[in-house]
């Protein structure tokens, strides 16, 4: 018994001595240089939100390549921890945790969808870590605390953007709407309570709500509901997966309605997986490609170049994401956690892709929005709408 | 009217769907008494097999990702899915569950999970499928097959048949009477229908007990392929392999397999059926919301009344 004892002993030993080996190797491996620091993004690589999180990634991997070309912050070089979260609220927290807690990053930018925002911002503002959600628009994600801020504008503004547009738009002219909601995501449901309030407020009616589950495969019954009520246009504040092969078979059920929908629509995939039954829809979004302003020109060619497609609103507001985080590590000249949130509240018309940048009371950002249509599986420029209208 | 005969149609190709996958459970189940539960994982295959033969298949043929190849081609990638997930069946069954022939039920039951596990996240590596969805090359023309309007002027709707559903009719029918043939009416079925009786007594009377339970194996799997060659007909935008999506779906065909009757064959296909309709119509006329909820309410409202499911029988004790 004693023998056995001793022998389980040196084995346990071995194995601690493994893994503390192992882990001590891993952890040398990610606090990289001593004289680089480390910025955090969590977003979905991989997944049915896949192009959200590559854009972003994409963008400020761009804003890091232009910052330490000019020197870094104060001499110091960025460098980026980026963790798949493949679209899962329970990944992001995992990844968000390991962010803070193991790699110890100076500050955190993620995540796109705002139910996955939601799950992290609160192991971000426990650790103390500045948040800066690049393009999350539920009014909830920045009510966590003082360190969450986001540089997009919020779902009360952009449903109300919908509604409006839906209304009054001459091609639209809707007086009778449809709505489809994700209801398994704080962004769906979120929007769908504010383009209702507004789409109300503006004289018209909602006929139908309908909801789906984020990978529901099959519409028909939705459809069919919504067919038989006979509206002018279909509110789907969704993702683009969803949403593209949901307009897809209503297009087969003989439904010639348009769709309106967000942000969430914004993916080059939302084209190529509906092809031409997507002709004629339209979103709103941060961004337009078309813009004429030199500074988003020479953004889009800039990101053609290294990635050989046109940048997504997202691409763009990770870059302002990182950008404006930047701007106020430098004013802040500590890499505390408080100081940088600090100085990010006091940003003021900063300048980025996106617009002006004015970060306001509630850590959000103020900027206009803009309309697309949908065009042989492209979306065009239609209308810019400013917050205050 | 064209809205009840519209539900009805996709519940039919819903149903048939659900129907091919619940006779894979019921099989398995009637033979060995346990639920595999890697069988969604062979759906996925089924699926995922499909869009790479087509990706690969396709230009090596000469046409185009985006054009209709003609109905052979299509043909063609079913069997080789089918095929392809009968051997991963096979090889499933001789690995993982031959080996625990002996062991109590629940270590397979426990197994069964693990291979759900390993098949669902060796799919989502990058050299396999990938971890993100993708979008299935057209094999079937999509056109609908029939337009009927009903109704004047700005109320005027129309019932669509589409060719999709019609072929997921079609396929999942004559599948399943090739089915029935094989269990009622060839000998390796009645062998199969003796083992599920009793497997001892069937061992003693001369029956290959391993190869008819590797039969059923690649019998169900080579089902549950094209169930999932279907679904992607139907459904081109296929969610990665460990998408909470096909999890449900499983879970609702076995569901199906339990409301008819687990054990039962033709319960199975009965219970796909049922349990499309409820979720369709009660999706249509009572709330979208609550779509899964008719179908795990309808399972608890039969095992309350009915625990032997609608066309099972009373369970006998072995003695």
């Amino acid at each position: 018994m004693i023998s056995l004892n001793r022998e389980f002993l040196q084995r346990t030993g071995i194995v601690a001595m493994l893994i503390t080996g192992l882990s001590l190797t891993i952890s040398g491996c990610q606090n990289g240089g001593s004289d680089e620091i480390l910025i955090g993004h969590y977003g979905s690589l991989t997944g049915s939100q896949a192009t959200f999180g590559i854009s972003t990634d994409n963008g400020i991997k761009m804003a890091i390549e232009e910052l330490n070309a000019a020197g870094g912050i104060n001499g110091r070089k960025v460098k980026l921890v980026t963790y798949d979260d493949k679209g899962e609220a329970r990944e992001a927290s995992t990844a968000v945790t390991r962010l803070v807690t193991k790699d110890g990053v100076v500050a955190v930018i993620g995540e796109v969808a705002s139910g996955l925002s939601l799950a992290a911002a609160p192991i971000c503002q426990e650790g103390g870590v500045p948040m800066i959600s690049p393009s999350s628009t539920n009014p909830k994600v920045t009510k966590v605390g003082d360190m969450i801020f986001r540089v997009c504008f919020i779902d009360p503004f952009q449903g109300k953007v919908c509604a409006k547009f839906a209304r009054e738009h001459e091609s639209l002219k809707a007086s009778k709407a449809a709505i489809v909601t994700d209801q398994g995501s704080p962004y769906s449901v979120g929007l769908e309570e504010e383009f209702e309030k507004s789409f109300v407020a503006f004289g018209g009616t909602v006929v139908s709500k309908q909801t789906y589950q984020a990978g529901d495969q099959d519409y028909s019954a939705q459809l069919t509901s919504i067919r038989a009520a006979e509206p002018d246009v279909i509110f789907v504040p969704g993702y683009y997966t969803e949403v593209a092969s949901m307009i897809l078979q209503a297009r087969k059920l003989g439904m010639t309605q348009p769709f309106v929908g967000a942000d969430g629509w914004d993916s080059a995939k939302l084209g190529e997986i509906a092809g031409d039954a997507i002709n004629g829809c339209f979103y709103s979004n941060h961004y337009s490609q078309e813009d004429p302003s030199p500074k988003i020109q020479d953004f889009i060619a800039k990101y053609k170049a290294k990635h050989n497609e046109t940048p997504d609103a997202l691409a763009a507001l990770g870059h302002d994401s990182a950008m404006i985080l930047f701007d106020a590590m430098k004013k802040a000249g500590t890499l505390e956690g408080a100081a940088i949130a600090a100085e990010l509240a006091k940003t003021k018309d900063f300048d980025g892709i996106t617009g002006k940048i004015s970060i306001d009371a509630e850590r959000n950002a103020v900027k206009s929005a803009v309309m697309l249509e949908m065009k042989n599986g492209v979306p065009k420029y239609v209308a810019t709408i400013q917050p205050g209208e | 009217m064209s809205d009840f005969a519209q539900t009805l149609i996709t519940a039919i190709a819903i149903g048939s769907l659900y129907a091919l996958i619940a006779l894979g459970y019921t099989m398995v189940y009637g033979i060995l008494k346990f639920i595999n539960f890697a069988h969604s994982d062979i759906v996925v295959l089924g699926a995922w097999g499909s869009y790479s033969l087509s990706v690969r298949i396709l230009p090596a043929l000469g046409y185009g990702l985006n054009e209709v190849p003609p109905v052979w081609v299509a043909l063609m990638i079913l069997l080789l899915a089918m095929i392809f997930c009968g051997a991963i069946g096979f090889t499933i069954e001789r690995l993982a569950y031959r080996p625990l022939r002996r062991a109590p039920r629940l270590n397979v039951l426990i197994t069964a999970i693990g291979v759900s596990l390993l098949l669902q996240n060796v799919g989502q590596l990058s050299f396999v499928f990938g971890a993100s969805p993708q979008d299935m090359p057209p094999l079937l023309s999509d056109r609908a097959l029939a337009t009927f309007s009903f109704g004047e002027g700005e109320s005027a709707r129309q019932l669509v048949i589409g060719m999709v559903d019609v072929v997921i009719f079609a396929t999942a029918t004559s599948l399943m009477l090739i089915m029935q043939y094989l269990v009622f009416h060839t000998q390796l079925g009645v062998a199969m229908r003796a083992v599920s009786f009793n497997t001892d007594t069937a061992a003693l009377m001369g029956i290959p007990v391993d190869r008819v339970v590797s039969f059923t194996f690649v019998l169900g799997s080579m089902l549950a392929a094209a169930a999932g060659f279907l679904i992607v007909m139907k459904y081109p935008s296929i969610s990665q392999p460990a998408h909470t999506i096909w999890v449900l779906l499983g879970l609702k065909a076995f569901v199906a397999a339990v409301i008819g009757g687990i054990g039962n064959v033709r319960g199975a296909v009965l219970g796909g059926f049922v349990i499309a309709f409820v979720e369709q119509f009660g999706a249509f006329y009572v709330s979208s919301n609550y779509r899964d909820v008719y179908v795990f309410t309808l399972l608890i409202l039969i095992l309350l009344v009915k625990p032997s499911g609608l066309l099972g029988s009373t369970l006998r004790e072995k003695v």
